[in-house]
This record gives structure tokens, C-alpha cells and sequence, in this order.
């Protein structure tokens, strides 16, 4: 793909740097101080829910915690308090693996349920836009901020988590991370392992907000107005 | 809209502020939310030096090596299938993205906040060409039907009341509910959402890019950019060339530094992060990706001792401990940069003829310096700044420059001095009060609208001092 007017820019930083265009031979220091190391260091999975746990009350988000047998009927209260009849989720293995994928089978007379699929093209965003709820899996959960990471593909699309009315999150306890550094670690070894990052990944903390109205907090603005995180043990 | 919001002289328009006081009190009590909570998230973390230091480094690392980022960056961007544009002046930015609206045949853009986008003018210039501009960061729309610019970098239309706001949207867009905050964000959505799934193009700004994988990061909390790049077939982003982290790793600590220093909060409700166009068989996000890399005078400051002002990462963390912001709020600055930062950053942009009063507008407490999470040592480019305005521009305010001259001629000479000396107390008589000046005449008169001035003593120094050795002569 192209890249336009690139050698004379850069050409002119370096000469108001006062040196030599550098194009190779750059490396990251080592930092003298790594704060973000210490934070949460040394915390067991479930220490980690807990301090999740806390943190969601500040996201104004609901917070449920259940182990793989509980999870069907705590989806179903969930979905009954969003009234959500018709559902948009991603296409994940780990549907089946923790029995969702049943449990929709089971309440096919009651929940209308759309797996994206990347074969019906932009039919997908127009489902997720009428859709009460959008499931997705966490794939790398954040504790300390409430962070629900989602690397999305051909069998997540962004729409999910973006455009229904509320949201809802499924948390493997093993996805529990103390903070954003063991995420952004991650994905920067993969991409130097010469992996390339998704074309989109999501950080996603609750449901939108705002408080650009007189610094009123507004919960929900563009995207979901409820969000719910589940975690499963 | 360029960097200037306007022609105002600058004394009108902190009378105005000073007058407005919605305004005052709005900017007031914000600036208190915020600094409460970035204080409470500092003292949380327990080693916040810590993190400011590391915030510090890395941008003195990345500005260093700016050339050297930008270029992986560029490499990487097309690797992944997106186009890049390095552009030195605004108009070039604009003009590259009018040629891609034209190519689109795009009839209508929705975009995300981008300052760097107020900064180059880029909705006039889209709209040149026939394309309808729709900003969807709920404050920036609230100031686009307006008509007005912003007064924060965060919070853009903390100057409007809800009142303000609900005859906005009943004028512009045929509102009938009540002024409630829920109410007209319920209402705002509804009509945005519309305008996202209609776009045919997507224009965002730019939190931070990650050279290592040539993705660029968005930070919001009601989740427009992630509509934006999300939905449209094309997106575009404009980024000042500086707003660049080597990998990802320092992409985390400047997020965490700008959530918290901005807002208080630990992260946003989205941090996106987009890599070049959509891969095969996706679905969401743009199968023609765009990133515009903006000089527009940015160059100038490089190498210079100003240098370490591009590491701002825009949080207006500064703004928000600003004792001067908070009396005159964000449009007195007449720059879309306002506050402590923009004090500095504006004039070095477009030069000290437009901006030569804003260095002064700051008491040099310093409270912005001890603010920011990157420590720009703001208070002291504002001093530098006047320093060069007074030495090398020769651009004093008149009235300080015939103050001085006058000053000269007034203390060389010692029986103007002396008797003079002896006359303030009886002279100034009228205007004082307990020992204070409220009101004062003539020349005193700009000191003492802002601030007491204390009466001149009845016996001077000198003959206090002649006295005092006549008594020890006489014990």
C-alpha cells in the first residue's frame, strides 16, 4: 500500500534533531523504573476476582461469579433482567465447551439467537444493531480496571460488543490478568515473535458513558447502556 | 477553525470569561472533580513519581527517535494493508483527505473528538466538498450544532448549561423533551446512531500510534471511535506526528497515565486499537484504511529547548490545576489548545503575534508542572517564553514597556524619587482602605482589578532608617 511524501518529512526531523536520519538501529532502553510491574504482583486467580469484583461497582457494571454447571441459569437471569429475546454472539469453541451453546438449543422457543457469521456479510451489523444483547468471551480480563479484552476476527465481529442495547461479557477465571501491562506484554511478544496483532482488539470497561452534559454521568451514550461480566470458574 | 478560535482582543475575552458565571462555576467544579480524582488514583498507586518518570522517559525516548518510530510506523500501516500520507501543512493534510471524500464520492463522514483535526480545519475543508461532517463525541456535537469551539481538551462544551444545551438541540434538530441530561444523551444517541450506519467514510484522531505493529490506539468512554472505525467502509486518522509510542508495551503506561491524570479513572469504558484495513472475510471496520501524519509546525519545536512540550498526551491535567483556567475558563486562550499547555504550545505553532499575551497568562505557580504525568516543566517554558517575548521579539505589552520606561526615568532621579516617595500615602488617601487599595487610580487600576495593592507607609525607608540612627546617636 502506498506511503507518500515519507523520506522528506523524515529527512527534516532528523536534521532538526541535529543528526543523521536513523532508519535502523533504534532500541528501547531499558526504563529505570517499572511501576506497573509492582501492581497486583504475585496474586492468585481468585484474589484477582475479587479485586474485579470491586472494581465493578466503580464501572457501574453488574458482576456475577458461578463455576461451568451454574452458568446456563445465571445467563438466563441476566438475559430476563435485559429482556433480551433476540441475541447476537461470537463464533467461539468455547460456546459449547461451557454449555451456551445448549442451553440456546434448549430456549430456542424463547431466545432468538445469531452466531456471527462472516458467510452473511453485513447482515451480521444489522442483526447486532437490532439486537437487546451482544455475548462475547473474554479472552485476556483486566482486574484492576475491569477490562474485558476481545481480539476480534472473522468470527468476532466488533459489532457485538458495539451496537446492541446491553452487553454481556463471559470470563473464564483463567483469563484473569492483574492490569493492562500482562496484556499490552502479550500481544508485543507475539508481534515480535512475528505474529501479527488482530486487526482490532477491544479494550472494554462496562458500558459506555459520558459526562459532557454539565458533568453529569451518563450511563450509556453510544454503545451498550448495561453490561453484565460473568465469571466462571 | 484553525488553532485561533477567533479575533477577540485578549482583554475582552477574559472580561468575558471573568463575567460569565455559568462558566466560572462549571469550570470551577470540574477542575475539582478531576484533580480529586487524579490525586485519589495517584495516592491509590502509591508510587505515582514512579509511573511520571517512566511516562518521561518513554516520550524523551520516542521524540528522540521520532524519524526512526515514524518510519516503522509507516511500514508497518502498509504492511497491514492501510495507505500513509505524511503531510507538513495543514492544507496538504486537508487536501489529501478531500481527494480521498472525492474518490469515495462520500456524501456524509461521522467523526471522532480529534483535536489535531480542529487544529488543521479539516470540517471546512470537507465540507468544501460537499460532504456533510458529523461530530459524534456527544460534547463535540452539542458545539457543532452550536457553532462554537471548545473550551477543554476533555470535557469540550463544559461551558454550556443544559438549558443551553436543550435549545440547541430543540433549534438545530426539532428537540421537544425536557432539559434532563439522560434525556438529551438519549436523544443524541438516537440521532447518532443513524449517522453512524449511513457514513460512508470514518475520521478519527489518534491517542497513541504503535510503531511495532502499526496500529493506532483510540481512547474513549462513550464509544463513538469505536462506531467510527468500526461501521464506515473507509476510515481516515489524522495524528500530529508526535502522538507515538515504540511498542505496545508503552502504548499500556501512557494510556494508564492519561485515564488517570485526565479523568481519574483507571481506564476508559474503550480502548481500541485498530491495525490497518479489515482482514479477509471480516466484516466490521474499513476495507480502506487512511493514516494522515500531521507536521503543522510540530517540526519547528523539535530539537529546540521547547522540545519536551511534544510530549504532551493531551489529558489537560495542567488545565485542570490552572488557577488562571478556572477564573477565565477555555475560550480567553483564543487557541483550541487552551490552559497551561496551550499557553505554551499555541504561540510555538503559529508564532508569538497572535499569542504573544498567553505566556502571561499564568501566576507561575507551577501547579501545572507538578500536574503533569509526563512532567513537562510547563511553568518554566512559560517563563523561557516570556523571556523571548520581551529580548528577542520585542513584543512587551505596551503599556509594560512605557511603565518601564517611565520607572527609569522616575527612580534615577532622587528628588522626583524622594518627594514623590513622600507624597503616595497622602495622594493615594482617597483610594484606601485598612491599609488596602481595592480600586486604584490610573496605572493602578489593571493591578487592582485583579488583585488588593497595599497602600504606600507613611515614613519611607530611608528616613525611617535616618531616624533610627539619630535615636542610637542620642541613647
Amino acid at each position: 500500500m502506498s506511503i507518500q511524501n515519507r523520506e522528506a518529512f523524515l529527512d527534516k526531523l532528523a536534521s532538526r534533531l541535529g543528526r543523521e536520519r536513523r532508519t535502523s538501529g533504534v532500541e528501547r532502553p531499558q526504563w529505570s523504573v517499572t511501576p506497573q510491574d509492582e501492581v497486583f504482583k504475585g496474586m492468585s486467580q481468585d484474589e484477582l476476582v475479587d479485586v474485579l469484583e470491586k472494581h465493578c461497582k466503580v464501572i457501574h457494571t453488574t458482576f456475577k461469579r458461578t463455576d461451568r454447571d451454574g452458568l446456563a441459569k445465571v445467563l438466563n437471569e441476566t438475559l430476563e433482567a435485559y429482556e433480551g429475546k433476540l441475541i447476537i454472539t461470537s463464533k467461539d469453541a468455547r460456546y459449547q465447551e461451557y454449555g451456551v451453546t445448549d442451553f440456546f438449543e434448549e430456549q430456542k422457543e424463547k431466545l432468538d439467537v445469531h452466531v456471527w457469521d462472516s458467510a452473511l456479510g453485513k447482515e451480521n451489523q444489522k442483526i447486532a444493531e437490532r439486537a437487546d444483547v451482544g455475548i462475547v468471551f473474554s479472552d485476556i480480563t483486566l482486574a484492576e480496571s475491569g477490562t474485558v479484552t476481545s481480539f476480534n476476527t472473522k468470527d468476532n465481529g466488533r459489532s457485538i460488543s458495539l451496537l446492541p442495547r446491553t452487553f454481556i461479557a463471559i470470563i473464564p477465571k483463567s483469563t484473569l490478568v492483574p492490569r493492562m501491562t500482562q496484556a499490552a506484554r502479550h500481544i508485543h511478544q507475539a508481534q515480535a515473535n512475528g505474529e501479527d496483532v488482530p486487526s482490532y482488539v477491544s479494550f472494554i470497561t462496562g458500558p459506555s458513558n459520558s459526562a459532557d452534559i454539565e458533568m453529569n454521568l451518563i450511563v450509556g451514550v453510544h454503545g451498550p447502556v448495561k453490561a453484565t461480566y460473568i465469571v466462571v470458574d | 477553525m484553525s488553532i485561533k478560535i477567533g479575533e477577540i482582543p485578549y482583554k475582552e475575552r477574559i472580561q468575558k470569561g471573568i463575567k460569565d458565571d455559568f462558566m466560572r462555576q462549571a469550570v470551577s467544579s470540574a477542575q475539582g472533580r478531576f484533580r480529586t480524582g487524579r490525586l485519589t488514583q495517584a495516592e491509590e498507586l502509591g508510587n505515582w513519581e514512579d509511573w511520571r518518570n517512566l511516562g518521561e522517559e518513554i516520550r524523551t525516548h520516542t521524540l528522540e527517535n521520532l524519524d526512526y518510530y515514524l518510519q516503522q510506523l509507516s511500514e508497518q500501516v502498509s504492511r497491514r494493508g492501510g495507505h500513509v500520507f505524511f503531510a507538513e501543512t495543514a492544507e496538504e493534510a486537508n487536501q489529501y483527505v478531500k481527494e480521498i471524500i472525492l474518490k469515495k464520492q462520500a456524501k456524509k463522514v461521522v467523526k471522532a473528538k480529534s483535536m489535531v483535526t480542529e487544529e488543521i480545519g479539516l470540517n471546512k475543508a470537507l465540507e468544501e466538498v460537499g460532504a456533510e461532517v458529523v461530530e459524534s463525541d456527544l460534547g463535540e456535537w452539542i458545539l457543532q450544532l452550536d457553532e462554537d469551539p471548545p473550551s477543554h481538551i476533555v470535557t469540550p462544551a463544559l461551558h454550556k448549561n443544559k438549558q443551553q444545551i436543550r435549545e440547541t438541540f430543540a433549534k438545530k434538530k426539532g428537540y421537544t423533551g425536557s432539559d434532563t441530561p439522560e434525556e438529551l444523551a438519549a436523544f443524541a444517541r438516537e440521532q447518532l446512531r443513524q449517522d453512524f450506519l449511513a457514513a460512508d467514510v470514518g475520521v478519527t484522531g489518534c491517542n497513541f500510534a504503535i510503531a511495532e505493529s502499526g496500529s493506532i490506539t483510540l481512547v474513549t468512554n462513550e464509544g463513538n471511535a469505536e462506531m467510527v472505525t468500526a461501521l464506515p467502509d473507509t476510515v481516515i486518522t489524522v495524528m500530529g506526528m508526535e502522538r507515538i509510542v515504540p511498542t505496545w508495551e508503552e502504548m499500556e503506561v501512557l494510556v494508564s497515565l492519561l485515564t488517570r491524570a485526565a479523568v481519574g479513572q483507571k481506564l476508559t469504558s474503550y480502548i481500541t486499537a485498530l491495525t490497518g484495513a479489515r482482514l479477509d472475510e471480516e466484516i466490521d471496520g474499513p476495507e480502506e484504511f487512511h493514516l494522515v501524519v500531521v507536521d503543522n509546525g510540530r517540526s519547528k519545536i523539535l530539537g529546540t529547548e521547547f522540545q519536551s512540550a511534544l510530549h504532551c498526551i493531551r489529558c489537560a491535567a495542567c488545565i485542570n490545576a490552572c488557577p488562571v483556567y478556572r477564573h477565565i475558563g477555555g475560550h480567553a486562550y483564543n487557541s483550541i489548545y487552551p490552559g497551561p499547555i496551550g499557553a505554551v504550545i499555541t504561540p510555538l505553532l503559529e508564532g508569538y503575534d497572535d499569542h504573544k499575551e498567553l505566556p502571561y497568562a499564568s501566576t507561575l505557580c507551577a501547579a501545572c508542572t507538578e500536574a503533569c504525568p509526563v512532567k513537562i516543566p510547563l511553568h518554566e517554558h512559560l517563563i523561557r517564553h516570556r523571556q523571548i517575548i520581551v529580548e528577542k521579539e520585542k513584543k512587551a505589552p505596551t503599556a509594560e514597556k512605557l511603565m518601564m520606561k517611565g520607572f527609569a526615568a522616575w527612580a534615577s532621579n532622587p528628588s522626583i524619587y524622594n518627594m514623590s516617595a513622600k507624597m503616595a500615602k497622602p495622594a493615594l488617601g482617597p483610594w484606601t482602605k485598612d491599609g488596602m487599595i481595592e480600586n486604584g487610580p490610573g496605572p493602578l487600576k489593571a493591578w487592582t482589578e485583579v488583585r488588593d495593592f497595599y497602600a504606600p507607609q507613611g515614613q519611607s525607608f530611608r528616613s525611617w532608617f535616618k531616624q533610627r540612627q539619630k535615636d542610637g546617636e542620642s541613647k
